[in-house]
C-alpha cells in the first residue's frame, strides 16, 4: 500500500511535509481572521511552556502511541482499522463494568482486572469488525465506522440507563470509582506512571513483533498480497482475525487506562477521537515504527495547546486537527511529487 | 395535510441531501474512484455555503458555495490519489478528519445564527394532484433538484455514449484506454462533478433541511451514511436514490420514537441508522462469502431470495491506472 524507504528519506520528507503545512496552516489561520504567530505560540507554549502542561502531553501521548502501536499491527495485515475508536470505547465500558461492582475500592488487583477486562472488550469489538470482513464481505472501513457509532450508542444508554447516577442522568458521565481503584497520577496532573510504562512497553513489543517474528512476518505477507499468502498456506482469513483481536486489545488497553487513569468514570466522549488521531499518525509513520513515539509527542502537544485557542483567542480547538490533517496530506503530497519526478527520470 | 402526506413530505425533505451526496459518488465511484471524505466535506460544504449566505444575504450564492467546495475538495482526492498516485482510502479518510475539523474552526463564530434559507417552491399542477400533490408541490428546490437528477444520471449512464464511456474506465480501464479514451482525464472530470454533488449535499443540509450552522450541525454522520447507501443501490442512480428515501423515511420514524422516549438522549437516536448499515451492507455482501455458496446449495430458495440483493463494485474500483509506467 505505502513504499518502504530508508528512516533518512522519511525524516527528509518530513521535514518538507512539515514546513508546507506551516505555511497551509497560516493561510486558514488567516482565513479565520486571527493573527498566525500568536495562534502558533499559544499552541507551543500551551502545550509545552509548563511542567503541568508537559505532563498533560505526555497523559495525551499515552493513549496515542498504545493506537498508533496497535495500528501497526492492523496496516501491517493491509487493514483499514476505522473500528479502533470504538474499540477504545468498548475497553472502558468493560473496564467500568469490572469496576462496578466495588463502590468502596479495593486492591490494585482490581485495576489490573480492570485493565484485562478493557483489553477484551476492545477484542471482542474488533473481533466483531474482523468477522464482519472475513465472514460478511463487510468492508472493515464500514463495520468498524458502523460499530463505532454502535459503541457511543452503548456508551450513552449505558450512562443515561442502567448506569445512571443516582437522580442525575447527564453527560457527565457515570458515577466516580472508589479513589482506592484508580492509578497513582503524578502529583496533580492526570499523568499514571503505571500507564507510561505500559505504553513504552507496548511500543516496543509490537515493534519486536513485527520487525523480528514469524507471525509478524505472516502479517506483512498477508498484507503485501492476501492471494499468494493464501497459495503459501498463510490462511489469510485467520490472520486477518488475528491482527484485528490483537490491534483490538491494545486499544481496549487505552480505554481501560483512560477510565482508571484519567476520568476515573465512564464518560460519553471516552475516547476524545485518540483512535482517529492514531490512524493519522500511523499514516504519518508509513507504518515505520521507529518514528511513532516522536509523532504522538508532537500531536499530544498540539492537542494541549489547542486547550488555550478558545480561552485566549476566542478560537475553535479543533485547529489542533486540522494542523494533524494539514501535515499528513502535505506529507503524501511531498511523498507523491517525489516519486512522480523519479518515474519521469527513470523513463527518459 | 393529513399525517401520511405530512410523512411522505418529510421523508423527501429529509433525503434530498442523502440523495444528492449518494448520487455524486455514485458517479465517481463508477468512474474508478473512491471519494472516501463525504462525511467532512459535507459539513465543510455546509458551513461555507451557510457563512456565505449569511454574509451576503443571498441563500443561492450560499449552495454555489457549497458546491465549489465539494469539487475542491473532491480536487484534492483526485490531486493527490489519481495524479500522484497515493492511497484513495487513505486520502479521503485524512480529508475526512480535516475538512470536519476546518469546518468547526472556520465556522466558529457564525454558530448558532440566524441565516437566510433556501425559498419553499410551490409548483402548478403537482400541488394540485390528489393525495401526493401536497407533499410534492411545496419543497425546497434542493428536494426537486435532488428527484431530477436521480432520474437524469440514470439516463446519462446507461443510456449515452458518455456514459458508456464512464461505466467502461470504472470496469475496464485498459480495454478503454486502447480504444483511445482519457482514462485519467474522465476519472478526474467525474471525481470533481460527483465532488461537486456531494458539496451541493453540504449546502442542502445547512440552507435547507437543517437550517444553520452549530457543533454539531447534525449532518454528522450522513457522509457515512450515504457512502454505504451507494454500495446498498449498486452504483445504480434509482437504487441508490431509493436507499437514501428508505433512511431518510427511517429518519423520520426515529423522531416520531424519540417522542416516546423523552428521557434518552437524543445523540442515541442519531446512532441508530448505524447497525441499520452494518446489517445492510451485511445482507448485500455476505453472498459471495465461500461458507454462504456451500449454503446456499444445501438450501436453493435462499439464493433466490439473496441474489436479488447482491451487488458487484465496479471492477477497477480504488485501483491505479497509469499506462505510462508500464511503457
Amino acid at each position: 500500500m505505502f513504499s518502504k524507504t530508508s528512516l533518512a528519506t522519511s525524516l527528509g520528507r518530513l521535514v518538507a511535509a512539515l514546513v508546507l503545512a506551516l505555511v497551509l496552516t497560516t493561510l486558514i489561520v488567516l482565513i479565520a481572521g486571527a493573527p498566525p504567530l500568536q495562534t502558533l505560540a499559544i499552541l507551543v507554549v500551551g502545550g509545552l511552556g509548563s511542567a503541568a502542561k508537559l505532563a498533560q502531553a505526555a497523559a495525551v501521548w499515552i493513549p496515542l502511541v498504545l493506537c498508533s502501536s496497535a495500528l501497526l499491527l492492523t496496516f501491517a495485515a493491509g487493514l483499514w482499522n476505522i473500528g479502533i475508536e470504538g474499540q477504545i470505547i468498548l475497553g472502558a465500558v468493560f473496564a467500568t463494568g469490572f469496576l462496578r461492582p466495588f463502590p468502596d475500592g479495593g486492591s490494585f488487583l482490581l485495576v489490573m482486572g480492570a485493565l484485562m477486562a478493557g483489553m477484551i472488550g476492545g477484542a471482542l469489538w474488533a473481533l466483531a469488525a474482523g468477522l464482519l470482513r472475513t465472514w460478511g464481505r463487510v468492508h472493515e472501513i464500514f463495520g468498524g465506522l458502523g460499530l463505532n457509532f454502535v459503541a457511543l450508542g452503548l456508551t450513552l444508554w449505558l450512562i443515561f440507563g442502567p448506569w445512571k447516577r443516582p437522580g442525575i442522568a447527564s453527560m457527565s458521565g457515570t458515577e466516580p470509582l472508589h479513589p482506592t481503584l484508580w492509578l497513582e497520577a503524578l502529583g496533580g496532573s492526570s499523568l499514571s506512571p503505571v500507564s507510561l510504562l505500559l505504553a513504552l512497553t507496548v511500543f516496543l513489543l509490537v515493534a519486536f513483533v513485527l520487525s523480528s517474528t514469524q507471525w509478524g512476518l505472516r502479517l506483512k505477507a498477508v498484507g503485501q498480497n492476501q492471494d499468494a499468502a493464501l497459495l503459501f498456506g498463510l490462511n489469510p482469513q485467520v490472520r486477518i482475525l488475528e491482527a484485528m483481536v490483537g490491534c483490538g486489545a491494545l486499544a481496549g488497553l487505552a480505554g481501560a487506562l483512560q477510565v482508571v487513569g484519567v476520568y476515573h468514570r465512564l464518560l460519553p466522549a471516552i475516547s476524545s477521537n485518540y483512535g482517529y488521531t492514531a490512524l493519522l499518525v500511523a499514516m504519518l509513520a508509513s507504518f515505520r515504527s521507529q518514528i511513532v513515539p516522536v509523532l504522538c509527542f508532537f500531536f499530544a502537544v498540539l492537542n494541549v495547546g489547542s486547550i488555550q485557542l478558545p480561552l485566549q483567542l476566542k478560537l475553535d480547538s479543533s485547529l489542533a486537527g486540522v494542523i494533524q490533517g494539514v501535515l499528513v496530506l502535505s506529507f503524501f503530497l511531498v511523498q507523491g511529487f517525489e516519486e512522480r519526478f523519479r518515474v519521469l527520470r527513470r523513463t527518459e | 395535510m393529513d399525517f401520511l402526506a405530512l410523512t411522505l413530505a418529510g421523508i423527501l425533505s429529509a433525503g434530498a441531501p442523502i440523495v444528492l451526496a449518494t448520487l455524486g459518488e455514485t458517479l465517481t465511484e463508477r468512474a474508478g474512484v473512491i471519494n472516501l471524505s463525504l462525511d467532512g466535506t459535507i459539513l465543510l460544504a455546509a458551513m461555507t455555503g451557510f457563512v456565505l449566505a449569511l454574509l451576503s444575504g443571498n441563500p443561492w450564492l450560499g449552495l454555489l458555495a457549497s458546491t465549489a467546495v465539494g469539487a475542491t475538495s473532491a480536487a484534492a482526492v483526485a490531486l493527490l490519489g489519481l495524479a500522484l498516485a497515493r492511497s484513495q482510502l487513505a486520502v479521503g479518510f485524512i480529508l475526512t478528519l480535516l475538512c470536519r475539523d476546518l469546518a468547526y474552526f472556520l465556522g466558529h463564530n457564525y454558530a448558532r445564527q440566524l441565516g437566510p434559507e433556501l425559498p419553499v417552491w410551490s409548483i402548478p399542477g403537482i400541488r394540485d394532484l390528489p393525495f401526493v400533490g401536497p407533499a410534492l408541490g411545496y419543497q425546497s428546490p434542493v428536494v426537486y433538484l435532488s428527484l431530477l437528477l436521480t432520474f437524469f444520471l440514470w439516463w446519462w449512464l446507461f443510456s449515452t455514449r458518455a456514459g458508456l464511456e464512464l461505466r467502461a474506465v470504472g470496469e475496464q480501464p485498459w480495454a478503454a484506454f486502447t480504444r483511445g479514451i482519457r482514462v485519467q482525464r474522465l476519472r478526474i472530470t467525474y471525481t470533481l462533478l460527483g465532488g461537486a454533488l456531494v458539496g451541493m449535499a453540504g449546502g442542502a443540509f445547512s440552507l435547507a433541511v437543517k437550517p444553520g450552522w452549530g457543533r454539531p450541525q447534525g449532518a454528522e454522520g450522513a457522509g457515512w451514511i450515504a457512502l454505504a447507501i451507494v454500495i446498498f443501490g449498486g452504483w445504480h442512480p434509482l437504487r441508490a436514490a431509493l436507499g437514501a428515501y428508505l433512511f431518510a423515511a427511517l429518519q423520520v420514524l426515529g423522531i416520531h420514537l424519540q417522542e416516546l422516549f423523552p428521557m434518552l438522549p437524543a445523540s442515541l437516536f442519531q446512532v441508530a441508522p448505524f447497525p441499520v448499515m452494518i446489517l445492510t451492507l451485511l445482507l448485500v455482501n455476505v453472498g459471495t462469502a465461500n461458507w454462504f455458496r456451500d449454503l446456499t446449495l444445501r438450501y436453493p430458495g435462499l439464493k433466490k431470495w439473496l441474489n436479488r440483493w447482491q451487488v458487484t463494485a465496479p471492477a477497477a474500483l480504488g485501483r491505479d491506472f497509469r499506462p505510462e509506467k508500464e511503457a
